[in-house]
């Protein structure tokens, strides 16, 4: 087995683990960790996969700056302990077949021989950086614009709510 | 055995290498404490630590010893997962931000199992960006331990430490893009490289801070630097921005309820985070292992600087050290000093030694300006207030740094540098 393959099982192994905690867990900082497991178990994924741009700002921006926001508003809330409830009835009859059809479709891909899957290990590029914001700034540039404009528009919507609540 | 050796060089080197720095980095922190103490005592007209050993050099060791035997008492109530974990997450991150720094461009003169040496561990296209994730994690350790150990001051110390983290990241990482604008890479041994060429080739016009190129261009980051230092400052939570551990409010903030080695953890990660930023202010804008002078003939004698720095710093350790009635005084420092007049003499007998050393002088000696600079101003400027700190960030530097961007971008369009 070569390192890399190695690497690959461990960070694989550690990113459905920290899944399966996040789920489990009772208390919701110990959640918030074992999301931050699986942020950057999966940046680590992509960087062996060479796209190291990619696995930076996943570390920056959902490792670093979200999951920061998370744990900072569950310490201010002081959040305890949950109770583990049963399931709702929609998880029960909806969830439960569509999260097993979606196991079952991604389980098809993967064992099937094809390009598909093969493709991804392949894409050391040495110059990924300045590809993705030439696409980002060039090809892409109006839906990039319009998606920070939507965001802009959440956190004015997120103030004004905010707002109202005082008076 | 050899052959096993030569067949996995590339992994044995590796691991060699990350042991050897992790051993070298912990012991400059080890004297950096020292030399902090010192520098703040004598800002302070005091003496400093001078009791144990000459000079007080054997105070990190004793200090060492005293936490590996003091007494780890885990308060009741703490969560004890993240109460153990946080500690480690601390040293791990701080530790593991030396890993992408370059330290001097050539490979070792020698090949050691076939294989090239270079002076880092790893040195990515991305390094910059690497450097900022690993920021952007270390915000958990101190969090953490402030919320795992069930205590009111430690957690109003987290909660302080990360809402400063996530305010001044903003504006450290906005400093920089000036740099990156004009290196046109996020590779750091490429954002040294791209100062090499300066007008009239005088090494210092073309760092960042002054940035004056033989192709005409001037554009001092100095705005950009002091933005980048001061936000660096906050972020390492050190003196005047070190808020999440005010004493005279928190006791001790995040590590109130640590003791032991977990405290000692705390403290190694917060002075490895000092040399990592001591490490990027001098790679990103005073050229990182290039020298100020000229490279012409004339100026060669400027390769002698670390001599004449150790000939003389040696015999005056040899001549103190005799002063001393202890063995220690006796034996070690003279130890020391020659061993430094033998290196200094070595490096003028050797000049294929001393070209080699060139780049890993002139990179130490400028982060060790950066490590008294942090000291320096622990010791002159008062804590600010915990609204000040919020408006220093947000309302100064960011704009300032944002400022920087939109000029630095301007001028490089507008001078069709690119």
């Amino acid at each position: 087995m070569s390192p890399v393959l190695l690497i690959f099982f461990v960070l694989a192994a550690l990113a459905v683990l920290g899944a399966v905690s996040l789920v489990l867990q009772k208390h919701p900082i110990h959640s918030a960790l074992s999301l931050i497991v699986v942020m950057v178990c999966l940046a680590g994924l992509y960087l062996l996969m060479g796209a190291e741009f990619i696995a930076a700002v996943q570390i920056i921006v959902y490792g670093g700056a979200i999951m920061v926001l998370f744990i900072f508003v569950i310490m201010l809330l002081n959040a305890g302990e949950e109770e583990h409830t049963d399931f709702s009835k929609l998880a029960k009859f909806a969830g439960l077949p569509l999260a097993l059809a979606l196991t079952a479709s991604l389980a098809a891909l993967v064992i099937k021989p094809g390009q598909s899957v093969q493709g991804a290990t392949q894409a050391l590029i040495p110059k990924a950086t300045e590809q993705i914001s030439s696409m980002l700034f060039k090809e892409f540039v109006y839906p990039f614009e319009l998606t920070s404009f939507l965001i802009l528009v959440a956190i004015m919507g997120a103030l004004v709510l905010a707002q109202r609540e005082k008076k | 055995m050899i052959a096993f050796l030569q067949q996995n060089a590339f992994w044995i080197i590796a691991i060699v290498k990350i042991l050897l720095l992790m051993f070298i980095v912990l012991t400059v922190n080890a004297y950096l404490t020292w030399f902090e103490r010192k520098v703040v005592a004598h800002i302070q007209s005091r003496w400093g630590p001078h009791r144990v050993g000459p000079h007080g050099l054997l105070q990190p060791a004793a200090d060492g010893l005293k936490f590996l035997f003091k007494e780890d008492p885990t308060p009741d109530g703490v969560d004890r997962f993240v109460y153990y974990l946080a500690p480690f997450l601390a040293l791990a991150l701080s530790l593991t931000a030396l890993a992408v720094i370059p330290f001097a461009p050539h490979p070792l003169p020698f090949k050691i199992l076939g294989e090239n040496v270079y002076l880092w561990i790893t040195n990515p296209d991305i390094g910059l960006l690497i450097l900022f994730a690993i920021t952007a994690l270390s915000v958990y350790g101190v969090a953490l331990a402030g919320w795992a150990s069930n205590s009111k001051y430690s957690l109003l110390g987290g909660l302080r430490s990360s809402a400063q983290m996530i305010s001044y990241e903003l504006a450290l990482t906005m400093s920089v893009v000036g740099v990156l604008l004009m290196a046109n890479t996020f590779s750091l041994q490429s954002i040294i490289e791209q100062q090499a060429n300066a007008k009239w080739g005088i090494g210092i016009l073309g760092w960042n801070i002054i940035a004056w190129t033989h192709q005409g261009l001037f554009l001092p980051q100095i705005v950009g630097f002091i933005c980048f230092f001061t936000s660096a400052i906050a972020e390492t939570n050190r003196a005047p921005f070190d808020l999440p551990e005010a004493e005279s409010e928190l006791v001790a903030g995040f590590h109130t309820e640590y003791a032991s080695f977990k405290f000692a953890m705390f403290f190694i990660a917060e002075y490895t985070a000092m040399i990592t930023v001591s490490c990027l202010a001098t790679i990103l804008f005073f050229g990182g292992w290039l020298s100020p002078f000229p490279s012409t003939p004339v100026w060669h004698f400027t390769y002698f600087i670390p001599s004449i720095a150790l000939i003389p710093f040696g015999l005056w350790v040899i001549y103190d050290g005799l002063k001393y009635e202890t063995i220690f005084g006796k034996l070690i420092l003279p130890a020391v000093g020659f061993a430094m007049f033998g290196l200094g003499a070595g490096l003028v007998a050797l000049p294929a030694v001393n070209d080699f050393i060139q780049p890993i002088f002139w990179f130490t000696a400028k982060i060790f300006v950066f490590l008294f600079f942090y000291i320096w101003a622990r010791g002159t400027l008062p804590r600010l207030r915990y609204d000040q700190l919020m408006n220093v960030g947000w309302k100064l530097l960011l704009p300032v740094s944002i400022a920087n961007v939109i000029v630095t971008a301007g001028v490089i369009i507008l001078r069709g540098y690119r």
